[in-house]
């Protein structure tokens, strides 16, 4: 015994004195595979992918590479100018005007005006918040929630419901509105939960299924009297009542900047994801689930109550999108566009953020700030260049060995991580 | 064929797997190698077989030096392996799994059923491995499964030599006889074998020579007349003592009572068929036999993972029909499932995570819905001391420890807690022999302090070594409940569903069935083999496995 005791001691010893300095590790740390550097390189790479797709897709460039080997120049200049142009108006639009920022400097523009890119490049990220948390926690516990968008929906008329029926001071309002929002997509959320704890039917079959439901059942209740708008002819809804609209967190510099109180929410949201997760007895369950539901089964664990509570919790964020949605933008009312694909974006913004809170909420800013940033930069620059990059990008990070094939990475120690759902 | 293995080594970063392996296989030998879980066995094999790049080193064979780029490569130079889990299609005939990857076609692309039959006919007469080749594998007994497996190996172009990657694991104590035969048979026909195993008593009954390996390095050359305790101390390197104190027991109120138990599975088969059984407080009760005949299906019965059809589970004078199993468990049920992997350890948590994982919401880990970490990490710590489980620390990966921790892990988790009652299923599988020794001491313990411990074994020496009181498990009954020292010979019988008159009345001196023929006539079959393994206890020494060679000598001889 004594034997087998000292040979771990003699492990842990030695890489004591062998202690590299930091450009050693750090340059190590760079070269390999490891969850970190293959994000950094996924983006890197989605970015210079897309460089080519601009290029090819411009018809000028185009046409200069047609006498590329007369003038080469040609060539290079209009392809340099186009992937300038392009990614300038894409930050640009989401993050700072340099026009802008000259006329600020010269006093002639607002702090406000200033800010204008990044209060949208927010507003953009909050459902992302909502609906990557609301999958990235079901992919925790090892079910795979397609089904946000439909969540959403439920949430968004949950919220409006309340919103223009009920006649209450904003303080009272505001949180109600938001909370039948998540209990809406809560509600519907779980039914996938159910039907996998009772009946063992997959969850990513039915909660796709459950998407179409929603989609359809929103434009039947549109069209409802109910629901239909009073003034309007077209499939749009009631708008909340002002008691109930978000409140806009920069009104004060501009009311032209329209982010407002749901960003709050969602980082609060967030916030209770990550203590859910590392902290309460809950989310042990739901980690323990999600790894091994045979040994949390045996462990005593009730397997089926921990699918509904998850998927219903899920959904309870993914309403909360839905709220902010239509008790935020415009306000004036939701359609069956209002809700456009934030449910499914939220997959790939649990991909890319790794079903970790603090990473879906990076995830999410950044892809607000692409959908953002190309819709300002249009039509001088294909608004489907956002969708591409974040397509490109999920792709390098969901193929981690891809990556590491392409440049040559070395594999970790511990070996590539994949994020995958169990149970396919 | 002679294979020669000069200063093989293989590293994995600054882990060294092995270090500077010396292994000679003469033509038509037997060479065993032997060492504890994580010793570098099977880095060993997957070197010898393509699958890994030696660091350095050379294999040669017939005195050639030759490099395998894979495993293609090591079949074409006569290397035949048979892997621990075995890698057939279980829908596919016999033939089909046989010919996979060197279909035998009738030219462009149209395979040949007739050709495949007559090449498994072909090999199966020429070593004796009997085989219908129109078999579907999936309904084949795992030990003809593992024979599949041979042929499959056997039939690459001029094998002459055959890995066997611990073989015995997963056979009953009978198909284990037969496969040593056939390895005999094999050997006397001229092919080497490689026989990698931890399994002491198969190692000295059929190897002519055996190495030693420990943490990467050939520790000892040994004969195989060396003794089990040469063997184990040499594999774990120290003194190991393989006999288990253990005073007699002292059985006291009954803890678990089984009356008319009847599980049906979903496939509409009584897996377990009116089960009667009582364990006492005090006592370890073996339940022995042939794996599949309903011990899984009983565990978790106990615990409540299953619903029985019939019958009633009473723990401690309870009635737990409308139990659930966290009650169950809070209530003093122990549970040490069989298969560690699936529903013993979370491997992605930490071994503080796994020591709590069901008292997580229990004070003092947890308190109003959240998890009291600090309360863990103590607990985990004194787990880690007390049970000496092997790690760097509480927050090291279950996923990263050997077999024989994650089990400790286990062990620290139902023995920490109170409890009544014990279920260990196949306790110390897949766990070394220091392991094992100290998880025979803690079951010992354990019963010592007033528990009942039903211990579900498919290893008849575990069984003899522990239990109290012997129960025989056959198609979802208890067959027979017989005194620890019954001959061997009578458990066998009842194993193949003898009845207890038939098991206890055929002659003593006829022993041990072989074969899957013993169902149908056990007494015949019983004839037909000869007679010392009798008088084989649990604590061999080294008489005892002279005698043993002797007998597999002439049982080769009758083949």
């Amino acid at each position: 015994m004594s034997n087998d005791a000292q040979a771990p001691a003699t492990d842990k010893s030695e890489p004591g004195p062998k202690k590299a300095p930091f450009g050693v590790v750090f340059l190590r740390y760079m070269t390999e595979a490891n969850s970190v550097m293959v994000t950094v390189y996924s983006l890197l790479m989605a970015f210079v992918i897309g460089a080519i797709l601009l290029i090819v897709s411009d018809e000028y460039t185009r046409s200069t590479f047609t006498y590329f080997f007369s003038r080469p120049q040609d060539a290079v200049y209009a392809s340099r100018d186009i992937i300038y142009e392009s990614y300038l108006a894409v930050f640009e639009g989401a993050i700072l005007n340099l026009n802008t920022l000259d006329r600020f400097a010269a006093g002639t523009a607002e702090l406000g005006d200033l800010l204008r890119p990044i209060s949208e490049t927010l507003l953009y990220a909050t459902p992302l918040i909502f609906t990557g948390l609301a999958v990235g926690l079901a992919f925790r516990a090892g079910l795979f929630n397609i089904g946000a968008q439909g969540q959403l929906i439920f949430g968004m008329m949950g919220a409006l419901i309340i919103g223009f029926s009920l006649d209450l001071p904003p303080i009272v309002h505001i949180p109600l509105a938001v909370a039948a929002g998540a209990i809406a997509g809560a509600a519907f959320g779980a039914v996938p939960g159910v039907l996998k704890a009772t009946t063992g039917a997959h969850e990513v079959i039915s909660s796709i299924m459950l998407n179409n439901i929603a989609a359809l059942f929103l434009v039947w209740a549109l069209s409802t009297s109910f629901l239909h708008s009073d003034t309007k002819t077209d499939l749009v809804s009631k708008s909340p009542d002002a008691s109930a609209t978000l409140p806009k967190l920069l009104a004060w510099l501009n009311p032209s900047l329209r982010v407002n109180l749901a960003l709050i929410i969602g980082i609060a949201a967030a916030v209770l994801v990550w203590w859910l997760l590392s902290k309460s007895t809950f989310g042990y369950r739901i980690r323990a689930v999600g790894f091994n539901e045979h040994a949390s089964q045996t462990a005593g664990m009730n397997i089926g109550r921990t699918y509904v509570t998850t998927m219903g919790t899920a959904g309870g964020l993914a309403g909360l999108a839905g709220a902010a949605l239509a008790l935020g933008v415009g306000s004036t009312g939701i359609t069956t566009n209002t809700a456009l694909e934030y449910g499914f974006d939220g997959i790939t913004v649990a991909l890319l953020g790794r079903a970790n809170p603090a990473g879906i909420v990076a995830a999410a800013l950044l892809f607000g700030a692409l959908k953002a940033g190309a819709l300002s930069a249009q039509p001088d620059v294909p608004v489907d260049i956002s969708i591409l990059l974040q397509a490109i990008i999920v792709l390098f990070i969901a193929a981690p060995a891809l990556v590491r094939a392409i440049l040559h990475l070395r594999i970790p120690r511990g070996g590539l991580v994949t994020l995958e759902a169990k149970g396919w | 064929m002679r294979l020669e293995l000069r200063g093989l080594t293989k590293k994995f970063g600054s882990f060294t797997a092995d270090d500077n392996i010396d292994l000679t296989v003469e033509p038509g030998q037997i060479h065993a190698v032997l060492g504890e879980n994580g010793a570098g066995k099977s880095t060993l094999m997957n070197m010898l077989y393509g699958i890994l790049e030696p660091t350095s080193g050379e294999i040669l064979i017939d005195g050639e030096p030759l490099t395998f780029s894979g495993p293609s490569d090591a079949i074409a130079a006569g290397i035949g392996m048979v892997h621990q889990h075995f890698k057939l299609v279980g829908p596919f005939s016999v033939a089909d799994n046989v010919q996979l990857g060197r279909e035998h076609t009738r030219g462009g692309g149209v395979l040949s059923a007739k050709a495949a039959r007559e090449a498994v006919l072909d090999v199966s007469e020429r070593y004796g491995l009997r085989l219908d080749p129109d078999a579907i594998c999936e309904d084949l007994p795992v030990g003809v499964q593992q024979r599949v497996e041979i042929v499959k190996a056997l039939s690459g172009p001029e094998t002459e030599l055959l890995i066997l990657d611990e073989p015995t694991a997963v056979l009953t104590p009978a198909e284990i006889t037969e496969l040593l035969e056939i390895m005999r048979s094999l050997a006397a026909s001229g092919t080497s074998i490689l026989f990698i195993s931890h399994k002491l008593k198969e190692v000295q009954a059929v190897a002519d020579t055996i190495t030693v390996i420990r943490r990467g390095k050939v520790v000892a050359e040994l004969e195989p007349t060396a003794s089990e305790t040469e063997m184990a101390s040499a594999m774990v390197g120290r003194a190991v003592t393989l006999t288990i104190d253990k005073t007699p027991a002292e059985p006291g109120e009954p803890r678990l009572e089984i009356e008319g138990l009847t599980v049906v599975n979903g496939a509409g088969v009584k897996v377990l068929d009116g089960l009667d059984l009582t364990v006492h407080s005090g006592e370890i009760v073996g339940l022995a036999g042939v794996e599949g005949n309903g011990q899984t299906e009983l565990a978790r019965t106990i615990l409540g993972l299953l619903k029985p059809d019939a019958g009633q589970i009473i723990i401690d004078g309870v009635n737990v029909r409308s139990h659930t199993p966290s009650r169950r468990i809070a209530d003093g049920l122990g549970y040490i499932p069989e298969d560690r992997g699936r529903d013993g350890v979370i491997a992605e948590f930490s071994v503080a995570e796994n020591l709590v994982l069901n008292q997580y919401k229990d004070m003092p880990y947890a308190g109003g819905g959240v998890v009291r970490a600090d309360a863990i990490r103590q607990r985990a710590l004194g787990s880690i001391a007390e049970f000496d489980i092997r790690t760097q620390s509480p927050n090291e990966l279950v996923s990263s420890l050997s077999g024989g921790n994650a089990q400790k892990v286990i062990i620290a988790r139902e023995f920490s807690r109170p409890r009544h009652l014990l279920v260990a299923a196949q306790p110390t599988r897949g766990v070394d022999v220091g392991a094992t020794e100290f998880i025979h001491q803690r079951l010992v313990t354990e019963r010592d302090t007033g528990t009942g411990v039903l211990l579900i074994s498919s290893e008849l020496d575990e069984i003899y070594a522990m239990a109290d009181r012997i129960a025989v498990i056959y198609n979802g009954r208890i067959v027979g409940e017989v005194a620890p020292d019954t001959p061997r010979e009578v458990i066998g019988r009842l194993m193949v569903g003898a009845s207890m008159e038939d098991a206890e009345h055929a002659d003593p001196d006829e022993v041990e069935v072989t074969g899957p023929e013993a169902e149908e006539t056990p007494a015949a079959e019983a004839a037909e083999t000869s007679a010392p393994e009798a008088d084989d206890t649990p604590t061999t020494d080294s008489g005892t496995s002279e005698s043993d060679s002797n007998d597999e000598q002439s049982n080769g001889g009758d083949r």
